[in-house]
C-alpha cells in the first residue's frame, strides 16, 4: 500500500517522463486537403477557362440596376422581416391565450402559411385581383385590388406573413422557457395578462427569440430572390433582365451571387456579435454571482 | 371543526374562507375548509407536505381557482360578483385589481429576473398603480432600507444570495401597500445559515401590525412570532388554536406526530 511512494516506482516514472514524445499523425486530413484542394484549383481553372467574360462581371457589379436591385431586396428584407416579427408577436400571444377563439384563429394561420409552399403564396398574392376584383370597406371606400397589390405588397404580404407563420412558433417557443413564477409574481402584483406579457415575460423571452430570429433574416436575404418571380425588381431579376438584353448569364449570376454572398457575410459577423453580447450577459453575471456570494457576511 | 365554523360569520374578519373545496383533476386539494382570520393576526398555517396548506394561501389571492365554497378578503367577495341569486365571474382586469388587497412572498422568491432589485420593487406601482417615479423611488429605497438591502438597489436577482432575493420579494410585495401579507413556505429553498435574515425581517413586519397569513415549516418562528396556527393535513384542517397548544400541546394525535417528525 505505501509502496506507491517508493523510490524505485518513481524512479522509473522518472525516467519515462524524460522520454521523447511522438505527436499523433493525422495522415488521413492530409489525404483530404490535398484532395480539396485539387477540387477546387479545377473548379476554378474551369471558371477561367470557360465562357466567362470577368470584365464584364466587374463592370456590371456596381451597375446601376444592379444597385437598385440590391437596394430592393434590403428594403424588402426589412420590411417582410419586420411584419414577420409583429404577426409572429401577435400570432403567438393569441396561441397561447385562454380565448378559444383566437387561439383558433392562430392555430389555422400557422397551419395554413407554413402548410403551403411560399411560391405558391406569393403567386396568390399576386393574383388575388382574381378573387377579390377591389377590396375596401362596402358603401365606404374601395380600391380596385390591382393598383393595391402590385409586385412590392404582393411580394411583403408573402414573405412577411409566411415569416410570421415562422416567427409565431420561434416567439411561443421563447414565451414557453420563461419560469411560471414570473408569471404567478407578477400577477400577484396586481398586473393583468396583457401587462405580465409586455413587462415580464417577453422581455425575458428575448434571450431565447433573438438568435433565430437573426438567423432567419439571413435566410430572408436570399428568400426574396422567389419574388422575382411575380416581378418585383430585386437583384436576382435584375440580373436577369439584364441577361436577357445581353445574353452575359452566368457573369450576372456571378454578380447578384457575390452581392448575396456580400451581405450574409456581413449579416453572419453582426449575429456573431450579437450573440455573443447576449451570451457574454449572463457569463458576466454569473461571475458576479460568485464574487457577491463570497464578500457576503456568513 | 364546529370552532372554524362559528368563525367563518364572524363579520371583523378580513380574510374568510367558507367551506372551501378545490380539486386538481381527481385529487381533492382542499375539503371542505373554513378558516376566518382577524386584521393584524399573524395566522401560521403547517402541515406535511400535500396537506393543501400552499392550495389554500393560492386560493386567498386567486392564483388558483376555488371549486365549491367562498372566500371573502376584506369586505368583498372574491373572484365572483353577485348579481341577485347568481354569481358572475370577474374579468382579469377586476381580478388583477382584487388581488392589490394581498402581497405574496413566493417559496422560490419569483423576482422578475431581468430588473435589478430596484426595478423590482418598483415595477408594481409604476406600471398597476401608475404612481408618479420619484415618489416610487423614494420609497423603495426606504423599503429596500428595512430589508437592509439599500447598497444592492442595483444588483440583479442572479447577484444576490438567496436570502437577499427573498429580502427584495418581501419589499416588492410590500411596495404595493397590502393589507394582507401571504407568504408561501418563504424559508424552505434557503440555505440553512440565510433562513434567520429572511425570518428577521418577517418579525419586523408582524411588529409593525401587518396581517400576515405563513405557511412554513419554521416551528419555532410560529411559535414565537403567531398568534394563532391552523395544523392541516390531506386537504383539511386538523386542528387550530394559539401556538402554545397547538405546538407543544396537541390535542390531536395527527398534529402530536407531525410536530415530532418535524422536530426529529
Amino acid at each position: 500500500m505505501s509502496d506507491t511512494n517508493s523510490p524505485i516506482v518513481s524512479r522509473e516514472l522518472a525516467a519515462i517522463a524524460q522520454l521523447r514524445i511522438v505527436p499523433k499523425r493525422f495522415y488521413g486530413r492530409w489525404v483530404a486537403a490535398a484532395a480539396i484542394l485539387a477540387i477546387l484549383a479545377w473548379l476554378v481553372a474551369a471558371f477561367v477557362q470557360g465562357d466567362i467574360a470577368w470584365p464584364v462581371v466587374g463592370q456590371f457589379f456596381t451597375a446601376p440596376a444592379i444597385l437598385a436591385g440590391l437596394g430592393n431586396t434590403l428594403i424588402m428584407t426589412v420590411c417582410a422581416m419586420a411584419l414577420g416579427v409583429v404577426l409572429g408577436v401577435v400570432f403567438a400571444i393569441m396561441y397561447m391565450s385562454p380565448n378559444p377563439v383566437l387561439r383558433s384563429v392562430a392555430l389555422f394561420y400557422i397551419w395554413f402559411f407554413r402548410g403551403t409552399p411560399l411560391l405558391l403564396q406569393l403567386l396568390i398574392w399576386f393574383n388575388l385581383a382574381l378573387v377579390f376584383p377591389t377590396i375596401g370597406i362596402p358603401g365606404l371606400f374601395s380600391w380596385r385590388t390591382i393598383d393595391v397589390i402590385g409586385p412590392f405588397m404582393a411580394t411583403l404580404l408573402g414573405l412577411g406573413m409566411n415569416q410570421g407563420a415562422y416567427t409565431a412558433e420561434v416567439v411561443r417557443g421563447g414565451i414557453l422557457s420563461v419560469d411560471t413564477g414570473q408569471t404567478e409574481a407578477a400577477k400577484a402584483i396586481g398586473m393583468t395578462r396583457l401587462t405580465t406579457l409586455r413587462r415580464i415575460v417577453l422581455p425575458q423571452a428575448m434571450r431565447v427569440i433573438i438568435p433565430p430570429v437573426g438567423n432567419e433574416v439571413i435566410s430572408m436575404v436570399k428568400l426574396t430572390s422567389v419574388a422575382s418571380v411575380i416581378q418585383y425588381a430585386e437583384i436576382l431579376r435584375n440580373a436577369q433582365t439584364i441577361y436577357y438584353a445581353n445574353a452575359r448569364v452566368i457573369e450576372l449570376l456571378i454578380v447578384a451571387a457575390g452581392w448575396y454572398l456580400l451581405v450574409v457575410t456581413l449579416l453572419q459577423i453582426g449575429q456573431y456579435f450579437l450573440e455573443r453580447h447576449f451570451s457574454k450577459g449572463r457569463g458576466d453575471r454569473r461571475t458576479q454571482r460568485a464574487a457577491t456570494t463570497e464578500e457576503e457576511p456568513a | 371543526m364546529s370552532a372554524a365554523q362559528s368563525q367563518a360569520g364572524n363579520d371583523t374578519a378580513i380574510v374568510t374562507v367558507a367551506n372551501v373545496s378545490k380539486f386538481f383533476g381527481p385529487f381533492q386539494a382542499l375539503k371542505d375548509v373554513s378558516l376566518s382570520i382577524q386584521p393584524g393576526v399573524v395566522q401560521c398555517i403547517i402541515g406535511p407536505s400535500g396537506s393543501g396548506k400552499s392550495t389554500l394561501l393560492r386560493c386567498i389571492n386567486q392564483l388558483e381557482k376555488i371549486d365549491k365554497g367562498a372566500i371573502r378578503v376584506d369586505g368583498e367577495l372574491i373572484g365572483y360578483r353577485r348579481v341577485g341569486d347568481e354569481l358572475h365571474e370577474l374579468t382579469d382586469v377586476e381580478i388583477a385589481r382584487q388581488r392589490l388587497t394581498t402581497g405574496m412572498v413566493f417559496q422560490r422568491f419569483n423576482l422578475f429576473n431581468h430588473m435589478t432589485a430596484l426595478q423590482n420593487i418598483i415595477e408594481g406601482p409604476l406600471t398597476v398603480l401608475r404612481q408618479p417615479r420619484k415618489q416610487i423611488v423614494a420609497e423603495a429605497m426606504a423599503l429596500l432600507e428595512r430589508v437592509g438591502l439599500a447598497d444592492k438597489r442595483d444588483s440583479y436577482p442572479s447577484e444576490l444570495s438567496g436570502g437577499q432575493q427573498q429580502r427584495v420579494a418581501i419589499a416588492r410585495a410590500l411596495a404595493m401597500k397590502p393589507k394582507i401579507m401571504l407568504f408561501d413556505e418563504p424559508t424552505s429553498a434557503l440555505d440553512p445559515e440565510l433562513v434567520g435574515e429572511v425570518l428577521n425581517v418577517m418579525r419586523d413586519l408582524a411588529a409593525s401590525g401587518m396581517t400576515m397569513i405563513v405557511v412554513t415549516h419554521e416551528l419555532g418562528f410560529a411559535r414565537e412570532v403567531a398568534n394563532d396556527v391552523v395544523f392541516m393535513a390531506r386537504g383539511e384542517i386538523i386542528e387550530r388554536g394559539a401556538p402554545d397548544v397547538v405546538l407543544v400541546a396537541p390535542a390531536q394525535t395527527r398534529t402530536r406526530e407531525f410536530i415530532a417528525a418535524v422536530l426529529k
